[in-house]
């Protein structure tokens, strides 16, 4: 009998303890698939990052290390400069990359660090239980942010990605969504790219994920799905914001 | 034998750290410690090697985790405020039980403080500065030899047992210039199957962390260091004792307060007063052993340090606190002089603590 | 058992922590002890330097002087700082171009070299220093003049070799003033 569908080489049998209608077991298997194809299973080293995702190493079948909150970058950083043959990647949120880790990634962006960053933002700290994100919406009610995100107040959401794309340094940043099939087959072209990228020594790539987070939106998977397309699409669109060997210097 | 050549100690770090095979460095510019970062600077580009300025102590503390993680010799250097933003990586460096050296060539505190020499980082470095409970072992050199030789022997104790190595320097030690003499010898090379280096798809994923979510785990992964903690503090404390054979007084210091204590030792001694000196070069493991033996037959302890006194609660622990112990310091870079030193030695032979 | 404890103090720029180097490589080479302890930070920035030389038969204890065995004031304030530290029978060495006082202790050596402005006369106007430097080495038979072209070469770096032939002359020029 023909096998149809089976399990990345590159994920482990570990059952994921994500939530029901959670994606980053989608994005998993983006980021395991596009390893499996280009054949790096053997010399990647994973970063897993504080967050829902601080479990990452006991699901991919690779090498792994857990880094503290917002410094996956800098230890990414750190494995990269001691075995440049190898492929490493970190995994992270939006409140690690783009909170707590600010720095880390921004410097890492602009050395052009030979590195891989799979960045989910679905708008909220997850495994704390929902308080507000860098990147939670304007008026986004959180536990944190009971009454809605108070701009005036708090500030305003980052867009890591444009910001990211106006330094000098990165090789490739783009954003992608797993909120419907389409959009994932382009986040799955868009996460082997940035592998690519890094087996080329072409440098930083970065692919900003765009996902849901039902159980903290106080949503059904589906209407998650709905509301990243409704709400979070108008604020952080999609597309290829910087890809200096395709376009040369900032697109869009 | 090899030339004495001179050196700045803060120089003798890192040629130390190169010779023992380091060839990753990640640092951060703060007085008075850059010279390490500017000599490593200079010289790993020619040899292979990586010398990264990091956006922050933060970052590059975690770089030498990455780093440590892969298996490579690899060290960081900054000064006491510089020290205090690296702990949250020292804390994971040792939840994670990976091999580094870390070098604090420490100033006045706390906050900013000053830029000249203190000692007032030993609470820091001996009981912990990051969160959770973990050691290091702290090294205390006197010298500008000793900056390269405990150095040395920090890498290997860090790789021998999986642990970070701190050299708890002081600035004027690594500003002064001393003869130094460097022997040739090979690095030791230790194998390190848990590095992270790619599985080659030929054996289980290797997963360096920290996070254990049953507390069972975690309990027994923490009695299972402090048992290797135990073993350390057998085997691996290291002190000089200065004319303590006949002496009835004991002036305990380390680092730079060991030599202004030394020149009051021999003045006092000139003087008929019976003193000698315990120096210990290691802080942690504190040589209980010696100062233990020196409680016996010793009438009181003088404990000389660049800071509010915090070395004199481990002398009084070792110690059982069997025989009084006084505190001559000064703080906030401030550095006491022989004389001072001799004027507590001469109360102490009088009685007075 | 000797030892000469060295204290040279002045502006920032004048060359105060090199002359300091200069008599620790200069101990080096004659196989005793030493030890070259600078001050260091902001202040350094065109403002007050000092630099501490213990050059000793046994191995040096601490490398801080508190009480030198020789003074080189290279400014009014240094000499007014550190001069009643020198130990009786001590030396200090006053660079009289910048310093109008005079010394009140009567249980000192003390030598007045118009180092600033023999310098500027001779060309060497960075270097009077090591005029000072040079008249010290006469007056301490223990370290001696000879191996001097030797401890230039090791300082000078390649890129200012011209330096070389200066320090060199600054070094006879005090060797030879008032002889």
């Amino acid at each position: 009998m023909a096998t149809v569908f089976e399990k990345p080489k590159s994920l482990t049998d570990a059952p994921f303890h994500y939530c029901p209608g959670c994606p980053h077991g989608i994005i998993h298997r983006l980021v395991a698939e596009a390893i499996d194809e280009l054949g790096i299973e053997g010399k990647t080293i994973g970063v897993a990052p504080v967050g829902c995702a601080v479990m990452a190493y006991d699901y991919f079948s690779c090498d792994m290390i857990e880094a503290p909150h917002g410094r996956a970058p800098a230890v990414a950083t750190g494995i990269k400069r001691s075995r440049p043959e190898n492929i490493v990647f970190t995994y992270q949120g939006d409140g690690d990359l783009a909170s707590i880790g600010m720095a880390e990634t921004v410097h890492s962006a602009a050395r052009n660090e030979n590195i891989t960053v799979i960045f989910v933002n679905n708008a909220i700290y997850g495994m704390t239980g929902g308080q507000m994100a860098p990147t939670s919406l304007p008026g986004q009610v959180t536990q944190t942010s009971p009454y809605g995100r108070d701009v005036n107040h708090c500030g305003w959401p980052i867009r890591v990605s444009e910001m990211l794309a106006t330094l000098e340094g990165p090789e490739y940043i783009t954003r992608v969504a797993v909120n419907n099939v389409k959009n994932v087959k382009n986040a799955k072209k868009a996460i082997k790219k940035a592998f690519q990228n890094q087996i080329e020594g072409k440098g930083f790539s970065l692919v900003e994920v765009v996902s849901a987070c039902p159980t903290n939106w106080g949503m059904t998977p589906k209407q998650a799905l709905e509301w990243i397309e409704s709400d979070m699409l108008p604020y952080y669109p999609l597309g290829v914001f910087k890809d200096r060997t395709e376009k040369g210097g900032c697109a869009q | 034998m090899a030339d004495r050549i001179l050196m700045k100690g803060n120089e003798a770090i890192a040629e130390a750290a190169i010779r023992a095979g380091c060839r990753h460095y990640f640092g951060y510019p703060i007085t008075p410690q850059t010279e390490i970062a500017a000599y490593m600077a200079k010289k790993m580009p020619k040899i292979g090697g990586v010398f990264l300025q990091a956006e922050s102590e933060v970052a590059s503390i975690n770089m030498v985790y990455g780093a440590a993680a892969a298996g490579v010799r690899v060290m960081t250097s900054s000064s006491s405020p510089g020290v205090s933003l690296k702990a949250e990586g020292l804390s994971y460096i040792a939840g994670s039980d990976v091999p580094a050296l870390v070098v604090n060539v420490q100033r006045g505190g706390p906050g900013l403080g000053g830029i000249q020499p203190s000692q007032s980082d030993y609470f820091q470095a001996t009981k912990g500065g990051g969160h959770g409970d973990y050691r290091m072992i702290v090294l205390a050199p006197a010298s500008v030899q000793e900056m390269a030789s405990l150095t040395m022997k920090g890498f290997d104790l860090a790789d021998k047992y999986l642990i970070t190595s701190m050299i708890l320097a002081d600035g004027t030690i690594g500003q002064m210039m001393e003869p130094i003499t460097f022997e040739d010898s090979e690095p030791t090379v230790y194998e390190k199957p848990w590095a992270l280096t790619g599985t080659e798809c030929k054996r289980p994923h290797n997963v360096v962390n920290s996070l254990y979510l049953k507390p069972e785990e975690l309990e027994k992964k923490n009695f299972d260091r402090y048992e290797k903690y135990r073993v350390i503090e057998e085997n691996e404390p290291m002190w000089e004792e200065y004319m303590m054979e006949d002496a009835d007084l004991c002036v305990v210091a380390f680092g730079i307060a060991s030599r202004v204590a030394k020149n009051a030792v021999a003045e006092a001694r000139k003087q008929g007063i019976k003193v000698g000196l315990i120096r210990p070069i290691t802080l942690w493991p504190f040589p209980t052993k010696a100062l233990r033996a020196a409680a016996d037959k010793v009438k009181g302890f003088i404990s000389v340090e660049l800071s509010m006194g915090q070395m004199i609660e481990d002398v009084r622990l070792a110690t059982e606190s069997k025989k009084p112990v006084s505190l001559c310091n000064r703080a906030g870079g401030m550095i006491p002089t022989p004389d001072e030193v001799l004027a507590a030695i001469v109360k102490a032979e009088k009685g007075e603590f | 058992m000797k030892t000469t404890e060295i204290l040279i103090a002045g502006f920032g720029g004048q060359g105060i922590l090199f002359s300091g180097k200069f008599l620790a490589y200069k101990g080096l080479l004659e196989g005793i002890q030493v030890s070259w302890l600078p001050s260091y930070g902001p202040e350094m920035r065109g403002g007050t330097a000092n630099c501490n030389v213990i050059l000793s038969d046994t191995p040096v204890g601490s490398p801080i002087i508190t009480a030198p065995g020789v003074l080189i004031a290279m400014n009014g304030p240094s000499l007014q700082k550190y001069v009643d530290a020198v130990v009786p029978g001590g030396q200090i060495y006053v660079d009289s171009s910048l310093i109008d006082a005079k010394v009140s202790r009567d249980d000192v050596e003390v030598f007045y070299i118009p180092a600033t402005q023999i310098a500027k006369e001779q060309g060497l106007s960075t270097l009077a220093n090591m005029i000072i430097v040079g008249h010290l080495l006469e007056n301490h038979p223990e370290l001696s003049f000879e191996g001097t072209a030797e401890v230039v070469e090791k300082l000078v770096p390649p890129k200012k070799a011209a330096l070389k032939d200066l320090n060199m002359k600054a070094l006879e020029l005090g060797k030879n003033y008032n002889k």
